[in-house]
């Protein structure tokens, strides 16, 4: 019984993980219908910003707390740019392009941006310092949950509830609805639709920044490649949850997390992933719009 | 084609120019010279001849100057065994050849005319391993070393009963984990409890970490880079498993120390033995450096140092008598560049190759 509950924690966690990178996956694609491969790009970057920042700081004798505030604070601005500007630069010119011509742009991107850094940086492993402070009141679990996973949980689900009510029920949050729904209608009724595409970059890209500082953290190493394989799972745990749909975003993570850490519990690692796609497959067979997607009518 | 054709004649005229054996020490050098796997054989070849020179100036071997016939055939079975054929009747001693097929093939001539035969690259495990080539020695570690010392090291010095394998699924680590596998079951010592590929570049490695904790075993064998193995090294550290995590060289690289930090402290790591700053391996290079101005190629050490045992052999032996020069391979230590060398009974080299290493104070240092 133990063992489940450790298994289950870990899936819990694994599916946090996800569930950061997946958030702003989802918010993407519900609000402009465009799988932003650079997601993935964004979340290492900001890992690595947080790195240099926080090695600045460290160095200047900061404790330990505040290095992880001003360091996180900076990657968030820096991954907003950077989100502003590719939005600009990769995916505005190409709005009334057909579908796949954005796409293609992203993976361009994707790669342009893996590269750079790799030359930039360096393309071996760094560590990434351990920015998380002890939490007294986790001592006595601490060997279950470590401070760092604590965090991962609870900021997942503050992200995805502000989200959820931005969203819902601020005037923004209405008109990003009002670009989903049917842009050219949007403008017509007076939205500013390259604002509020803007905005939702900048906000999927702090998501990503936010995702970078805690995983690496986690982790405790980074290099210029972890933000593909990230970025592929994350992508399928928002597919598997309803892609748009934010709460399906950290639903299907979560799904995928547990599937993969009891995969591994009582069956073997070897099989981990097989098992993860396998439920993902079958669930677009029954369900194709994933567990919390809307079905849409096909525009014509 | 005209390579070989030419390369036949070029021999049939050596051949005519043989020297009678007791006049001299002949020593036969195949290997690969030409064709895509140039670069194995050359730097043996090479080697032979600074050692042969270099003993003749001196005055030579028991009084006899040493002759060396190198002989081309470009790592094939085919053109081994004619090399073989052709170098059997008139040579004392072989160093070569440079591939494992090559080796296998021309073994059996040797083997029937008594040659004692050092290879400095053949690597295939059985050569030696399964005992059918008496007459073999090698101054490479076999392709199963680093696991069987693994195993070794894990059951004799860490007395390990129940022993977990990690690997990362790609060729490098599921190959060394399963020799690792076989070696434990083969010794009976002690048992395998897990076998697991894990996929590298996961986000978070708990549920295998968890998994380990279940099985409770003494050591962690893992296979594979050391990228994951900071990662799940990390993890055991917090989940407080005491197990011992031995890896092999694909994790002795400083940046494992530098990302996993003081979780790497305790860690054991089997690695090629550090040779570069040894007298005998400088002296070497600069006599590389010296006669043909090229930086040393592969093997080029190994075969310098099979040079070296061959000539020291002889000498204790104080003949070229095959079971004389044979006892003293096997009992006399010698210096050569890769370590001080000397052959156990199967043929493979005692005194170099892989060495286990322990992660303390932030550096690797050699277990004895």
């Amino acid at each position: 019984m133990e063992y489940f509950l450790e298994l289950l924690l870990s899936g819990l966690i694994r599916g946090s993980i996800y569930a950061l990178i997946a958030l702003g996956y989802t918010m993407v694609y519900g609000i402009i219908e465009l799988i932003n491969f650079a997601h993935g790009e964004i979340y290492m970057i900001s890992a690595f910003i947080a790195l240099i920042f926080a090695s600045v700081l460290n160095a200047y004798g900061l404790n330990s707390l505040a290095t992880f505030a001003i360091a996180s604070s900076l990657a968030i601005v820096y991954a907003a740019a950077y989100g502003f500007t590719l939005e600009k630069l990769a995916y505005k010119p190409l709005r009334n392009a057909p579908r796949l011509s954005p796409l293609i742009s992203a993976i361009g991107l994707s790669i342009v941006l893996q590269n750079y850094v790799m030359l930039a940086q360096t393309s071996s492993f760094v560590p990434f310092p351990n920015l998380i402070p002890d939490f007294a009141f986790l001592n006595s679990i601490s060997h279950i949950l470590f401070p760092s996973e604590f965090l991962i949980l609870v900021i997942t689900t503050i992200v995805m509830i502000i989200l959820t009510i931005v969203i819902k029920y601020t005037k923004i949050g209405k008109a990003m609805r009002a670009v989903a729904q049917d842009r050219m209608m949007a403008m017509l009724l007076g939205i500013n639709i390259n604002y509020i595409i803007s905005v939702t970059f900048i906000i999927g890209s702090c998501l990503a920044a936010i995702g970078g500082v805690l995983i690496a953290s986690h982790i405790g190493q980074i290099n210029f490649f972890i933000g593909f394989i990230a970025g592929i799972k994350a992508f399928t745990a928002a597919v598997l949850g309803g892609i748009g749909n934010i709460p399906g975003a950290v639903l299907g993570s979560i799904i995928l997390g547990c599937t993969e850490s009891f995969a591994t519990g009582y069956v073997s690692s070897d099989y981990e992933d097989v098992f993860a796609f396998a439920i993902l497959v079958l669930l677009l067979i029954f369900r194709p719009e994933g567990i919390l997607g809307k079905k849409r009518d096909q525009k014509v | 084609m005209k390579n070989t054709i030419l390369s036949l004649i070029l021999v049939c005229f050596v051949s005519v120019g043989a020297f009678a054996k007791s006049d001299v020490i002949t020593i036969g050098v195949p290997g690969s010279y030409s064709g895509d796997l140039a670069s194995y054989g050359i730097p043996t070849k090479q080697a032979v001849e600074l050692v042969v020179n270099k003993v003749n100036k001196s005055g030579g071997l028991l009084g006899k100057k040493i002759v060396m016939l190198p002989e081309d055939e470009m790592c094939k079975p085919e053109l081994a065994t004619n090399a073989a054929m052709k170098l059997t009747p008139m040579v004392n001693f072989i160093i070569g050849h440079t591939c494992s097929g090559a080796t296998k093939a021309a073994l059996e001539h040797y083997k029937d005319a008594h040659i004692i035969t050092i290879s400095p690259s053949a690597t295939n495990t059985d050569l030696t391993v399964s005992g059918d080539y008496p007459n073999f020695f090698r101054t490479i570690a076999h392709d199963d070393a680093q696991a069987m010392l693994q195993v070794t090291f894990a059951i004799n010095h860490l007395k390990a009963k129940k022993i977990a394998i990690i690997h990362d699924k790609g060729d490098y680590g599921k190959g060394a984990a399963t020799l690792a596998k076989n070696h434990i079951e083969k010794n009976g010592q002690a048992t395998v409890v897990l076998f697991e590929g894990i996929t590298p570049g996961a986000v978070d490695y708990s549920a295998i970490v968890q998994k380990i904790k279940k099985v409770n075993p003494d050591v962690v064998i893992w296979g594979g880079y050391h990228p994951e193995a900071a990662k799940i090294v990390a993890l055991m550290k917090k989940k407080k498993i005491m197990a011992a995590f031995i890896g092999a060289d694909g994790l002795k690289d400083e940046t494992f120390i530098k990302t996993a930090q003081k979780n790497a402290e305790g860690v054991y790591a089997s690695g090629p033995r550090d040779v570069s700053q040894r007298a005998l391996t400088i002296q070497a290079k600069k006599e590389l450096k010296d006669t043909f101005g090229v930086e040393p190629g592969a093997f080029f050490l190994e075969g310098y140092s099979a040079t070296l045992a061959i000539i020291n052999a002889v000498k204790k032996a104080g003949s070229t008598d095959y079971d004389k020069v044979k006892k003293a391979l096997t009992t006399t230590t010698v210096d050569t560049p890769i370590g001080d060398i000397r052959f156990n009974a199967k043929g493979d080299v005692i005194g170099a190759g892989f060495s286990m290493y322990q992660v303390k104070d932030g550096k690797f240092v050699e277990v004895k």
